[in-house]
């Protein structure tokens, strides 16, 4: 069986030197395809002596494996080169934008009104809503604000020809909330507020935040602790608070809460009190069983200390150049 | 209130430096705005005495003096002020004097004659923004003695934003009271030793309204000096307060009004007639005040008048005619308590917002007008002279507010500062702020001064204790309350969902003012008129706004202006909508889209938004409600929108939005070049949201069957959609529009439109004549219902 060993040997120089699939698949056929010539030895092994017909049949078929396996390997070898040329050829330039609309972005004094609405909602706060278009009685008298009363010219408001007015603060809703549900309660009423003023750091519209908290034994201390964990929550950062007497008609004792700035400045962030006994009457609370802290902030001070906006009045020009800095 | 420091160090001189002094008195409750130095920093500049003054032989508008500064030789010095006189005593900047704004005093000649040195005016020394001529001191001061030292200028003006609680501290005796207490330093209320009369003669004064002005003190004082001078020492603490010197009688009101707040009036007595009269004004009656403006008065406003009508604005304003001048040599001087009721309100209307009307109106110490009376007139006597009268006072009691005793519980204070004090520690820092106390059980009585007024009941008693311990020094402490646990609806979309799906939609958020031009309003709102504001910023800002088109729109127009091109904005909030008398508040979400369909890219065809990928958005979002089948686009009309490519939104039969393509006019309207799509939701009704109610998935085939249908032109496919729904039944899992088309091989007014019926069964596989069956029954209601032509 000289031959086959010979043809093994011619076959896989012919494997080794094939340049392409189709040289290689030639190789093939001319070895093992159904006219090849390890085919024909094999049908050849009928001839042969009954006692040569194992040991040859076994050189055969082990030639033809060893065929097999060389084919196969050098086919891989094309097929891998083959997707590595297709692949080389098929790239993309990633670095190119992808494709579709690009996302918008909230205003930044809703994301500052839900990240103040979050951080009290966290502490089982409710969110109260109420009407824009008050009356006197709920923006005003209720709140311990009588006719003539200094705070009431402080507050230019607008009015209505039928003596309605537009809210100059959220404190009406905790009017309208408390005599609703009455105590105890933990509240905050976030909304757009309206002041008959417009200049530099003023705009004729401003969202406030107001806080409310009426339950048995309420403490300046406690409200003293709420503020400054707010703050720090809202700034995400340490801070110094101090709590300076103010005066407000419907909290006494009143404060302003100063926050310290990184330039060592007191920077004006919150006005805040004890909720005065006529303003609880005024709720249906007995001010004899019950106690309660109040507080405001207003939303645009909030975004324009966390963001650093200098100008108030970007809030309401809608520059998307301006919209599109808060994502 | 601006005062000068040293004034208030007269009365009460804590051991704390200028910052550390503001920084109390913020802490106190009386914020300090701001301190600034009284003056620039002065050297050199000395008392001269005028010896004599020549004419200058190379002008006629200088002249040339010869001024003791207190050395071997006077100095000459040239002097253009015209009111430079021998003997008159002026600040002398020597040479080599450095004045506040610079300037380097030399040795010079000017038109020929040396000068050695200047005399200055007030704003030469940094006192004042305006003057005449150079500054005149008093003749009582020392020849050579610093200027800085003669007028005090170590000193600081100490400006305090005042709450509108604290009246008592509208003057120094009240700032003091409460840094004397801050401090534990002794304090007295001030006395004043009367003076004696000098004369019998007494005004007439009639109080016709006694609950306007319950108490009235005044006095004739005859014969005053009217060459006198209100001495520098007086001047500068009024210029301190922000008062111009004016004339020495109301110099020394203004004074006493700063020092106790009293406002007060000095009258010229010869100019009166017959008496005074406290009355309202009458219609048609007018007085000119003295900065000469004519006001009409009524029964609204407070006047003193007398025989020929009004002579003043009672708390505001004293009248023109019978003011103080010059030549005034007999006055009449008034202190007098007015009613805060009577005066507030009535200074905004006249637009006189003055001294005496902010302290009359937030209330003056009931208790205040004798001694002011007593200290007005010592003042006087000093600096003009003259001889007074007996002190005239007529008083109603009943009609002046009182202090009384408030009775404050133990238990209350420390319940509400949340901190217990010793019973001794209370009564302490009560006593400082002059209240008399007394601890009884449970807690303590006290009855504050007549100056505070305020306190009137237990929680202002909190508020002082509070105040004067130092809020800093309340320890914080978490409230312990009941845990609540958060609440979680499936019921409803917030607003916030439904902007975040927006946003994520690309578009920005805007929030624009409430109010609305009203005329683009109303044509928005199809001729409804919005609520009209009574007293709007602008004539833009004058309306409730019906619509945040308006609003929105104008945020376009703006931003196109800033070159930008592609826009997409929301905006949630309430339009105002009037309802027969009523206005109803309606939270609505809007949105207004212009520009290209998405942001310019390598790989897109640039094509404009159109009304479809508007509706895309809102799609998204009233697919949260997870109720989308519910809501209806239906063709209408809206006086706002193109009347072809209008959508009405609706659920269930009641219409809760719009959406459509701005109407050409208003495009015209507002300049666009582009055409906006907008969409306006009311949140309520299209929020409202369904749970999720789950169905069994199919384990079976889907068989997927396209139908194409000739249809009339104006066939919404909504109406084919809901038409094959309701025959195809359950088995319809889903529905599909996959072309549209009008155009070559379809009839005018007619159009193709191409659906995929996706059918399934969740138990078991469909046969062939099922499916069958289904297509056909559809066919046939299409072609029953609608004229639809199956399309081979």
């Amino acid at each position: 069986m000289q031959n086959v060993d010979e043809l093994n040997a011619a076959a896989q120089a012919e494997v080794a030197a094939s340049e392409d699939l189709d040289a290689l698949d030639a190789v093939r056929v001319k070895y093992l395809g159904k006219k090849g010539q390890l085919t024909a030895l094999l049908q050849q092994l009928g001839s042969l002596p009954a006692d040569q017909k194992p040991a040859a049949g076994q050189a055969i078929n082990l030639a033809k494996k060893a065929l097999q396996e060389l084919i196969k390997a050098r086919k891989h070898l094309f097929e891998d080169a083959a997707l590595a040329a297709s692949l080389e050829s098929s790239s993309l330039d990633v670095s190119l934008p992808g494709r579709g609309q690009r996302p918008g972005g909230l205003h930044p004094v809703t994301r500052t009104r839900e990240r103040i609405e979050t951080i009290f909602t966290g502490a089982g706060f409710d969110v109260h809503e109420g009407p824009e278009i008050e009356d006197e009685y709920h923006n005003f008298s209720a709140l311990n604000i009588p006719d003539n009363h200094p705070a009431r010219a402080s507050h230019d408001t607008f009015y209505f020809p039928n003596g309605k007015l537009l809210r100059t603060h959220t404190s009406p809703v905790q009017i309208r909330a408390m005599v609703g549900q009455g105590a105890p309660v933990r509240m905050i009423a976030p909304g757009r507020v309206y002041r008959c003023d417009s200049d530099m750091t003023h705009t004729p519209m401003f969202h406030q935040v107001e806080g409310l908290v009426i339950d048995r034994g309420v403490s300046l201390a406690n409200l003293k602790s709420v503020l400054h964990d707010f703050v720090e929550h809202f700034f995400e950062r340490k801070a110094t608070l101090r709590f300076r007497p103010s005066y407000f008609p419907f909290t006494e004792p009143s404060a302003e809460v100063d926050v310290l700035s990184d330039s060592g400045k007191w920077l004006e962030i919150l006005g805040c009190g004890m909720v005065h006994p006529e303003v609880l009457k005024n709720m249906n609370v007995d001010p004899e069983i019950y106690s309660g802290y109040a507080f405001g902030m207003g939303v645009e001070r909030l975004a324009m200390l966390r963001y650093g906006v200098e100008d108030l009045r970007l809030f309401f020009e809608n520059d998307v150049q301006f919209l599109r800095q808060f994502k | 209130m601006k005062f000068s420091e040293t004034w208030l160090r007269e009365w009460v001189d804590p051991d704390l430096d200028t910052e550390a002094l503001a920084h109390q008195l913020t802490m106190l409750g009386l914020e300090v705005d701001s301190v600034s130095p009284v003056a620039g920093a002065i050297d050199k500049v000395v008392v001269g005495e005028v010896l004599a003054v020549k004419p200058h032989p190379n002008a006629d508008r200088l002249r040339l003096c010869e001024v003791d500064v207190g050395g071997d030789e006077p100095l000459n010095i040239v002097c253009g002020a015209s009111n430079v006189r021998q003997g008159g005593r002026f600040p002398t900047a020597l040479v080599g004097a450095r004045l506040p704004d610079g300037t380097r005093i030399r040795r010079s000649k000017i038109r020929g004659e040396p000068s050695e040195g200047m005399m200055c005016s007030a704003v030469e020394l940094g006192l004042g923004e305006d003057a005449e001529g150079i500054y005149e001191l008093d003749a009582s001061c020392q020849v050579g003695e610093s200027v800085a030292s003669v007028l005090n200028l170590e000193d600081h003006v100490i400006d305090v934003d005042l709450t509108p609680n604290r009246a008592d501290c509208f003057n120094i005796i009240g700032i003091a009271r409460d840094v004397a207490a801050a401090n534990g330093l002794d304090f007295s209320e001030p006395e004043f030793d009367p003076v004696e009369p000098a004369i019998e003669e007494e005004l007439t004064v009639s109080i016709e309204d006694q609950k306007g002005c319950p108490r009235f003190v005044g006095r004739v004082i005859r014969n005053i000096d009217t060459t006198a001078r209100t001495p520098v020492s007086i001047q500068e603490r009024l210029r301190r307060s922000g008062i111009r010197s004016i004339h020495p009688v109301v110099d020394i009101t203004s004074y006493v009004m700063l020092e106790l707040g009293q406002p007060m009036h000095g009258y010229d007595l010869d100019l009166l007639k017959d008496g005074i009269i406290v009355r309202r004004g009458a219609a048609g009656e007018k007085l000119t005040t003295l900065d000469g403006q004519e006001v009409s008065v009524d029964e609204q406003v407070l006047v003193i008048a007398d025989g020929s009508g009004p002579v003043g604005l009672a708390g505001i304003m004293g009248g023109l005619t019978t003011a103080v001048t010059q030549k005034t040599c007999n006055i009449y001087l008034e202190a007098a308590w007015f009613a805060p009721d009577v005066i507030a309100g009535r200074s905004r209307r006249y637009s006189l917002h003055t001294d005496a009307s902010m302290r009359f109106e937030r209330g003056v110490d009931p208790q205040h007008q004798l001694r002011a009376m007593e200290r007005a007139t010592q003042l006087l006597c000093e600096i003009v002279g003259g001889e007074p009268g007996p002190i005239h006072e007529i008083v109603e009691n009943a009609h002046l507010p009182r202090t009384g005793s408030v009775f404050l519980r133990r238990d209350r204070l420390s319940q509400l500062l949340g901190i217990e004090l010793p019973v001794d520690e209370v009564t302490g820092l009560l006593t400082r702020l002059q209240m008399q106390v007394e601890a009884v059980d449970q807690g303590w009585k006290a009855t504050p001064p007549s100056a505070r007024f305020d306190i009137a009941i237990e929680v202002d008693l909190v508020e002082e204790v509070g105040r004067l311990y130092g809020y800093d020094n309340i320890p914080e402490k978490p409230l312990l309350t009941a845990a609540v646990l958060g609440r979680s609806t499936e019921h409803h979309l917030s607003v916030q969902r439904a902007g975040t799906m927006l946003v994520d939609r690309g578009y920005q958020e805007a929030i624009t003012y409430s109010f609305a031009d009203a005329s683009s309003d109303t044509l928005i709102a199809g001729g409804s008129k919005g609520l009209s504001l009574s007293n709007p910023i602008s004539s833009e800002l004058a309306v409730m706004r019906q619509s945040l088109w308006g609003g929105l729109l104008g945020a376009v127009q703006s931003n196109i202006a800033r070159q930008q091109t592609r826009l997409k904005l929301f905006e949630s909030g309430i339009r105002f909508l009037p309802q027969d008398a009523d206005i109803l508040e309606e939270e609505v979400i809007s949105g207004v889209a212009i520009g290209a369909a998405e942001p310019e890219h390598w790989d897109n065809p640039g094509r404009h938004i159109d009304l479809y990928d508007v509706k895309a958005d809102i799609e998204a979002v009233l697919e949260l409600t997870g109720a989308r089948d519910e809501f209806g686009f239906e063709t209408a009309v809206h006086p706002a929108l193109h009347p072809g490519k209008t959508a009405q939104i609706t659920r269930g039969g009641e219409t809760v939005g719009w959406l459509g393509e701005l109407h050409p006019r208003l495009i015209k309207e507002f300049g666009f070049t582009m055409t906006p799509v907008v969409f306006e939701l009311a949140a309520r009704p299209s929020l409202a949201a369904s749970k999720p109610a789950f169905k069994d998935i199919s384990k079976f085939p889907a068989v997927r069957r396209d139908l194409a249908v000739i249809v009339a032109q104006k066939t919404p496919v909504s109406d084919l959609e809901s038409a094959i729904r309701k025959t195809a039944g359950e088995t319809l899992r889903d529905l599909v529009v996959f072309d549209v088309y009008t155009g070559k091989g379809i009839e005018n007014g007619r159009k193709s439109i191409a659906l995929g019926l996706i059918l399934q069964e969740t138990s078991r596989t469909l046969n062939e004549a099922e499916v069958d069956g289904v297509m056909q029954a559809v066919v046939k209601n299409l072609s029953d219902d609608f004229g639809a032509i199956i399309r081979e």
